[in-house]
C-alpha cells in the first residue's frame, strides 16, 4: 500500500516544484438538500509510482459559515467531489474523463469535529481514481454547540491516497523451508527422533491390553459434547 | 429420534469424537432425490414383455434409466453441461441404445440393462444433422450418422466405420434427414430453401451413390420439420401455404415431379400460422414404415390418414385432441391419442393404426393438475395381453416438466417433478404451531384480550393450560402406543393438514424456485412435495428473487412470501405473494410494476400485520414500497433519511448509493466507478440478514481482545480483470460501504482468474480464484477488525464510524476445483463456523472455518498455542470424513442453502443442482443434545441405586447410633 500523507492547513505555502497536476475538489452543503456544488481548494496530485497528493483550500466565507450551520442543524449532508482522473502520466491526455465520484458526510459531524476531516482517495491498479471518502474525527453528532467564529474558520484536513493491496498468495517457501529446518533440528539429537510410541511402548501395551480386556463394547458411548471447545474457539 | 437438551456443555477430555455420520445415521436425517430434466426422448424397452425399463435422455444432458414401474432410477450417465454433452439422438434397438452426443462429435453404445458402456467412436467434424439405423434383411446391423456434409455408416456391435463418404454438393444443399428401409440403401435428404430437394441414394455395402436426383420444391424451407417418408419409401410432405399434402416416390427413376395432393380435396385445413405436422411410425428400422401416418393441422386437431395406391384416405378424424402417438407391440401398431374431455380431465384412447377403430376398454382418463401446465408430450408403452389383445400404459410430460405415467383406467403409477433439476432459488421457512400451540400464543397476541377483564382473562389461561395438558398427555400416550410397534410401521405420512413444527424447529418447509418457473414446498424431513404451483407465461431465463416479507411467528397473520420475476432483457417484473405453507396465491393486490425494477430491498420495517416492507427501486430511480398501506407509508417518511440502498451498473462500472426521501423519491449521494477498460464487476454480495454474530471480538494469547469490525452495510465486490493473460490477469477485491461509499479495503489477488466463489460473513469474507500461474484453486481468506477498542460499543452506525479497521489476510492452496460455497448459519452465532464446499465431483466438503485464520502463525508460540490457532500449512486438507453426504454426490452442484434451526448446534443444509440433497451438520458436534445411544436405563437406575443406598444407609446409621445410645 503506497500511502502519502499530507496534512495541509489552508494558507500553506503549496511546494512550487511539484511536478504533477490539479483538479478541483468541490463541496455542496445546501439547506434544501439540492446539490450545488463549489470549489472548495486544488488537490495537486503526482503520479508514478509514489502517489502524493497536496490540498490547497480556501477558508470557509462567512456566509457558508453560516450555511454549514443551518445545514447541520435539519441534519443535512455535506457532500464533496472529485472529477474522475488518472493518476498515470502517460493517461494524462485523457484523464479528464466524464464523471464524479461524490461522497457525503453528515454536516453536523462536520461542524462538531470543527472541520476536521480525512479525505482518502482511492485508485485501482492502472492509477484511476475510483472512489473519495470522507470521514471527520470525531464522526459523532452529539449537538455540542460551536462558535463559529473560531472553529469553522479553516478545515483541518489529512488527505492521502491509497492503491489497492496486493492479497497475499500461499506461502510455500517459508513454509518449506521451516519443514527442513524442523526435520534437520530431528536429525541432529536422535534421542527426539524416537516417537512417543517408541519411549513409552512398556506402558502403552499393558494399559491397551488391560482396557481391551475390560471390555471396549461401548465405544461411541458418549460423543455427545465435543463441541464445547469447538465452539469456544470463536 | 429423542432429543433432549442439556445446558452444560460436557467436558472434551471424556469424548471419543466423530466428525462424519455413523453407518446406522445414513438416511436418518438426510435425503437425497435425484432427477434427469426436461425429456427430449423417451424409449420403452420393447425387446421383451416383462422389461420395465425405460430410457431417457434429456436436456440436461442425462442420459438414463427408468423403472417404468417405479418411477426410480435404474442408473443414469451425466454428460458435459453445455453443447459438449448435448444428446443429439437416441435410437434403441434390442439391448442396444445407441446415443450421439456433443453435436455429433461422439457416438456410444449403452447396455440397457446396467447402463455399461459397450463401446465409443469419435466422430470426424461436421455439425449433427440426422441419425438412423439401418437394416439389412430384417436385420438391423448398422447405425447412419449424416453430418452437414458428410455420412458415415457404424457397426451396431462394435461401433467400427463401415465408411464415409462426402456430400455432393454439401455447401449448397442443405441435408438434413436419412432414411432406410431395410432394402439395402440408405436415402439422404437434402433441400436448398425455396428450389429443390436433393435425393441421394447410398448402397450399404461400400457407400457407392447409387442415384441422385432433385426434385422442383419451390415452397419447401426446411425438410426436418414439414417431411416424413411413409409406406415403402415414399417421401410425404406437408406445406401450410399452399395447403398441400406432396408425395414422391423414392425409388422410381421416373417420377421426378412431386405429386401435389390439395388438403381441400381431403376436406382438410391448416389452422392459419400453425406449422402442420407430419408423424409416422417405422416400427422396425429393417423394414419400410407403416402406410398410416398422423396429421396435426391445427394444436388440438389430430387426423389419421393412409396411403393406399397412392391415394390419401382419411381412417378417422380426431377433433379435438391434444397430442397422439404410435406404439407398436409384435405385430401390431397402435395409436394413442389424448383428448380433451372436461376441464380438467382429458381421456387417452387407443385406436389400431391400420383402420382407426377404436379399441374397446382401453381408455386412461388423465387428470390435470390445477397447479400444473398442459400437457405436450405423449410416450406411449403398447404390450400385448394374454388374450392377445393390445394393452399399453403411457407417460405423459407437460409444460411444467411433469412427468406421469399411467395405466388403465387412469391410474397413476408414478410421478417426476423434473422441474426440480433447475432450482434457481430457495428459502426455508419455519413451519406453523399445531392448534395448542397457537392457542396459547394467541392468548398473549391479541390486543384485545386487555378489554377482557381480569376475570376472563383468568379463565382463558386455566382453558388454555387445560387444552395444553390435554395434548400433553395425548402426545404421551402416543408416544406409548407406538414405543410397542416396530420402528419401521412406525412411519408416520407427512401431509399438508398435519405440518406442525417440532420440538426444535428442525422440519421447515423449503420453498423451491424452479427456472421453469414452477414452485414447490418441500417438507424438509422426508423431502415429500407438500404442495406446487405453476406459474404460467414465465419468460425463459427470467431471474427469480424470492423474499420471506412475514414468517410464520405471527399468529394468526399467515406467513407470506413474494417472488419477484423479472426478465433478463427487459427487466420488467412481476410480484407474486403465496402462502409458503400451503402454496396458496395470496389475495394481496400486488403493485403494478410498469417499469424495469433495477433493485430489491427487505427493510426491518413492518406494516401493523408484521409483514416485512419491500422497496422496489425502478431504473428513473423511484420508490414502490409493498405493502403501502398508509401505516407503512407514515413510517417510511419518519425513517426515510436512515434508508440507503446501492445499485451496480456492472456494465458501466458504476456503483452509487441512494438515500430515500420522505416523498419515496430518491438522491444520489455517492458514487465509485470502477473503469471497465480494466476490470469488470461480476459478482456483490452484502452479509445475511439473519445472521447473528455472538461474540464481538476474540480473545487473544494474552487475554486481550481483539474487536471484530463488524459493519452490517458492507458489501464485497469481486472484480475481474478484462485482461485475460495468465501475467496480467487479476481479481479486484473491494469492501464497500454501502451506506457511505466508502471503499474499507481493496485488494487486488494478482496472476488470478474467476470464476471467483465467495462467502461474506460477520467480519470475514472467504473466496477462492483460479491461480494461472500456478494453475491452481486458492482460497483466500479476508479478516476485519476495528482493534483492541471499540469505537462505540453499543450501536454500529456507518456515518459514525471514522477508523479504518484492520484488515489481516491469508491464502491457501485447495487441491480441488469448486462448484459453490456457502458458510454454515445457526440460531445465535456461537457454533462455531463451517464452510460448505460444493465440489464438482458432488460431495460437499464441511471445512472448519479455523483453518481459513489470517492470525494461523508461522511459528508456535505460547500465545498461539493459547489461543488454539492451527499452526499456518499452505495447502489446505481435504478429510474424507468431512464430506457431508458420505456417497450420496448431488450432481452438478449449483448451489447450496443453509439455514439455522431451533437447536444452537444444529444447521440446516440444502444442496442443489441436478439433484437435490438435504441434512443438518453439527460444526460444534453436538453439544446441546444427547446421543441417540444415551443410556437412560443406566443413568436412571444408577440414580434409584444410590437414592435407596442413601436412605438404607441412614436407616442403618440411625439403627446403629441408636445402639450404641443403649450401650
Amino acid at each position: 500500500m503506497t500511502v502519502n500523507v499530507c496534512v495541509c492547513q489552508s494558507g500553506d505555502a503549496v511546494d512550487t516544484d511539484f511536478s504533477g497536476f490539479s483538479v478541483p475538489l468541490e463541496h455542496s452543503f445546501e439547506v434544501d438538500d439540492v446539490p450545488r456544488f463549489r470549489l472548495r481548494g486544488a488537490l495537486q496530485l503526482r503520479g508514478g509510482r509514489e502517489n502524493g497528493v497536496y490540498l490547497s483550500q480556501n477558508q470557509l466565507s462567512e456566509k457558508d459559515r453560516s450555511t454549514l450551520k443551518d445545514v447541520a442543524a435539519v441534519d443535512g449532508l455535506y457532500r464533496i467531489r472529485v472529477p474522475r482522473v488518472s493518476l498515470q502520466a502517460d493517461r494524462q491526455t485523457e484523464r479528464q474523463s466524464e464523471g464524479y465520484l461524490t461522497t457525503f458526510v453528515r454536516a453536523c459531524s462536520l461542524v462538531e469535529s470543527h472541520l476536521s476531516d480525512v479525505i482518502t482517495l482511492h485508485t485501482d491498479v492502472s492509477g484511476y481514481i475510483i472512489g473519495i471518502s470522507i470521514v471527520t474525527i470525531p464522526g459523532s453528532c452529539r449537538g455540542v454547540e460551536v462558535e463559529d467564529e473560531v472553529d469553522l474558520e479553516v478545515f483541518n484536513t489529512t488527505i492521502s491516497v491509497v492503491a489497492p493491496v496486493t492479497a497475499p498468495v500461499p506461502e510455500t517457501a517459508p513454509y518449506i523451508e521451516r519443514m527442513e529446518q524442523e526435520m534437520e533440528k530431528k536429525g541432529k539429537n536422535p534421542q527426539e527422533q524416537k516417537s512417543f510410541f517408541a519411549k513409552y511402548w512398556m506402558y502403552i501395551v499393558p494399559l491397551v491390553l488391560f482396557l481391551m480386556m475390560s471390555g471396549a463394547q461401548d465405544q461411541s458411548g458418549g460423543g455427545a459434547g465435543g463441541g464445547a471447545a469447538n465452539g469456544g474457539g470463536r | 429420534m429423542a432429543w433432549l437438551v442439556v445446558r452444560l456443555a460436557i467436558s472434551v477430555s471424556l469424548l471419543y469424537t466423530a466428525s462424519a455420520v455413523f453407518e446406522d445415521q445414513v438416511g436418518k436425517f438426510d435425503w437425497r432425490q435425484q432427477f434427469i430434466g426436461k425429456v427430449r426422448f423417451a424409449l420403452f424397452d420393447t425387446h421383451s414383455q416383462a422389461s420395465k425399463k425405460l430410457l431417457v435422455a434429456t436436456d440436461k444432458n442425462v442420459f438414463a434409466s427408468l423403472n417404468s414401474r417405479t418411477g426410480d432410477l435404474f442408473w443414469r450417465h451425466v454428460d458435459k453441461i453445455g453443447p459438449e454433452g448435448h444428446i443429439d439422438a437416441l435410437l434403441m434397438y434390442g439391448q442396444d441404445a445407441v446415443v450421439v452426443t456433443g453435436n455429433g462429435r461422439l457416438l456410444r453404445s449403452w447396455e440397457t440393462t446396467v447402463g455399461g458402456l459397450k463401446w465409443e467412436t469419435v466422430l470426424d467434424t461436421g455439425s449433427f444433422q440426422a441419425a438412423a439405423l439401418v437394416g439389412v434383411q430384417d436385420f438391423v446391423k448398422y447405425v447412419a450418422v449424416l453430418k452437414k456434409s458428410a455420412i458415415s455408416l457404424h457397426d451396431l456391435s462394435s461401433g467400427s466405420q463401415i465408411w464415409v463418404e462426402n456430400l455432393p454438393d454439401s455447401d449448397t444443399v442443405q441435408y438434413q434427414t436419412i432414411y432406410s428401409g431395410g432394402n439395402g440403401l440408405v436415402f439422404v435428404f437434402g433441400v436448398v430453401p425455396n428450389s429443390h430437394i436433393v435425393i441421394v441414394e447410398y448402397k450399404i455395402e461400400d457407400g457407392e451413390i447409387m442415384r441422385k436426383k432433385s426434385v422442383e420444391a419451390a415452397w419447401m424451407s426446411s425438410l426436418e420439420s414439414s417431411c416424413t417418408v411413409i409406406s415403402s419409401g415414399i417421401l410425404l410432405c406437408v406445406d401450410q401455404i399452399t395447403q398441400s399434402l406432396y408425395t414422391l416416390q423414392l425409388q422410381s427413376a421416373e417420377q421426378t415431379e412431386i405429386r401435389q395432393i390439395h388438403l381441400q380435396t381431403l376436406d382438410l385445413e391448416v389452422a392459419s400460422g400453425f406449422q402442420p405436422v407430419l408423424t409416422s411410425t417405422q416400427p422396425n428400422p429393417a423394414q419400410p414404415p407403416l402406410s398410416e401416418f398422423f396429421l396435426q393441422l391445427s394444436p388440438d386437431h389430430h387426423i389419421l390418414l393412409q396411403l393406399k395406391d397412392g391415394l390419401i384416405a382419411p381412417l378417422r378424424d380426431f377433433n379435438p385432441s391434444y397430442l397422439a402417438a404410435f406404439a407398436t407391440s409384435g405385430e401390431r401398431t397402435v395409436a394413442a391419442v389424448m383428448s380433451p374431455k372436461n376441464d380438467t380431465a382429458c381421456s387417452i384412447n387407443l385406436f389400431s393404426a391400420d383402420t382407426g377403430r377404436r379399441h374397446l376398454d382401453t381408455t386412461i382418463i388423465y387428470h390435470m393438475d390445477p397447479n400444473g401446465g398442459k400437457p405436450n408430450r405423449l410416450y406411449v408403452h403398447a404390450f400385448l395381453k394374454k388374450d392377445d389383445s393390445v394393452g399399453y400404459r403411457v407417460m405423459v410430460q407437460t409444460e411444467d416438466l411433469t412427468l406421469t405415467f399411467l395405466q388403465q383406467p387412469g391410474r397413476v403409477v408414478w410421478v417426476r417433478e423434473e422441474a426440480l433439476a433447475d432450482v434457481v432459488t430457495m428459502e426455508m421457512v419455519d413451519l406453523p404451531f399445531t392448534g395448542t400451540q397457537a392457542e396459547l400464543e394467541g392468548e398473549f397476541g391479541k390486543k384485545a384480550a386487555i378489554q377482557d377483564g381480569l376475570l376472563p382473562m383468568v379463565l382463558k389461561r386455566l382453558s388454555s393450560q387445560f387444552i395444553l395438558l390435554q395434548a400433553w398427555l395425548a402426545h404421551l400416550w402416543k408416544l406409548f402406543y407406538d414405543a410397542r410397534k416396530p420402528r419401521s410401521s412406525v412411519k408416520n405420512e407427512v401431509t399438508i393438514d398435519t405440518l406442525s413444527r417440532d420440538e426444535f424447529n428442525l422440519q421447515k418447509m423449503m420453498v423451491m424456485v424452479t427456472a421453469s418457473g414452477k414452485l414447490f414446498g418441500i417438507d424438509s424431513k422426508s423431502g415429500t412435495i407438500l404442495w406446487k404451483q405453476y406459474l404460467e407465461n414465465i419468460q425463459p431465463d427470467s431471474v427469480f428473487k424470492l423474499i420471506v416479507q412475514r414468517t410464520t411467528a405471527h399468529f394468526p397473520h399467515p406467513p407470506q412470501c413474494t417472488l419477484l420475476i423479472k426478465n433478463k432483457d427487459t427487466g420488467l417484473g412481476n410480484l407474486y405473494v403465496f402462502n409458503p405453507i400451503f402454496g396458496k396465491k395470496s389475495q394481496i393486490s400486488v403493485p403494478a410494476l410498469p417499469r424495469p425494477v433495477l433493485q430489491t430491498l427487505l427493510l426491518p420495517v413492518i406494516d401493523q400485520d408484521y409483514a416485512k416492507v419491500l422497496l422496489l427501486i425502478d431504473d428513473q430511480y423511484k420508490v414502490t414500497a409493498f405493502p403501502s398501506t398508509k401505516n407503512v407509508l407514515q413510517q417510511l417518511q419518519d425513517t426515510a433519511s436512515s434508508i440507503f440502498f446501492y445499485l451496480v451498473d456492472s456494465s458501466q462500472g458504476k456503483l452509487s448509493g441512494f438515500r430515500l426521501r420522505k416523498d419515496l423519491s430518491t438522491e444520489l449521494i455517492w458514487e465509485v466507478v470502477i473503469p471497465t477498460e480494466v476490470q469488470k464487476i461480476v459478482a456483490i454480495k452484502g452479509k445475511r440478514a439473519n445472521e447473528h454474530v455472538h461474540s464481538q471480538g476474540r480473545v487473544m494469547g494474552d487475554r486481550s481482545v481483539l474487536y471484530k469490525y463488524l459493519n452490517p452495510n458492507l458489501l464485497a465486490v469481486i472484480t475481474e480483470s478484462t485482461d485475460t493473460h495468465q501475467e496480467r490477469s487479476f481479481v479486484g477485491i473491494f469492501l464497500i460501504d454501502g451506506v457511505t461509499g466508502r471503499i474499507v479495503h481493496e485488494a487486488v489477488q494478482r496472476k488470478a482468474r474467476g470464476p471467483v466463489h465467495f462467502v461474506h460473513s460477520e467480519n470475514w469474507m472467504v473466496y477462492v480464484y483460479w491461480n494461472s500461474k500456478f494453475r491452481r484453486n486458492e482460497f483466500s481468506v479476508l479478516e476485519l477488525f476495528e482493534g483492541a477498542e471499540l469505537y462505540n460499543s453499543t450501536v454500529f452506525s456507518s456515518l459514525d464510524r471514522p477508523h479504518p479497521p484492520q484488515v489481516l489476510q491469508q491464502s491457501y492452496i485447495f487441491p480441488a476445483p469448486i462448484s459453490t460455497l456457502e458458510a454454515t448459519l445457526t440460531e445465535k452465532g456461537i457454533t462455531s463456523r463451517h464452510l460448505l464446499v460444493g465440489l464438482p465431483s458432488g460431495n460437499i466438503l464441511s471445512l472448519p472455518k479455523m483453518f481459513l485464520d489470517p492470525r494461523r502463525p508461522e511459528v508456535v508460540s505460547e500465545q498461539s498455542r493459547e489461543e488454539n490457532l492451527i499452526p499456518y500449512a499452505p495447502e489446505m486438507p481435504i478429510r474424507e470424513e468431512w464430506f457431508i453426504n458420505y456417497n450420496q454426490t448431488v450432481s452438478r452442484i449449483r448451489g447450496i442453502h443453509t439455514a439455522p434451526s431451533g437447536l444452537e448446534s444444529t444447521c440446516l443444509v440444502v444442496a442443489y443442482g441436478l439433484d437435490i440433497y438435504q441434512t443438518r451438520v453439527f460444526p460444534s458436534k453436538q453439544f446441546d443434545v444427547l446421543k441417540d445411544d444415551y443410556d437412560y436405563v443406566l443413568i436412571s437406575s444408577v440414580l434409584f441405586g444410590l437414592f435407596f443406598a442413601t436412605m438404607i444407609s441412614k436407616r442403618l446409621a440411625e439403627v446403629k447410633l441408636l445402639n450404641r445410645a443403649w450401650r
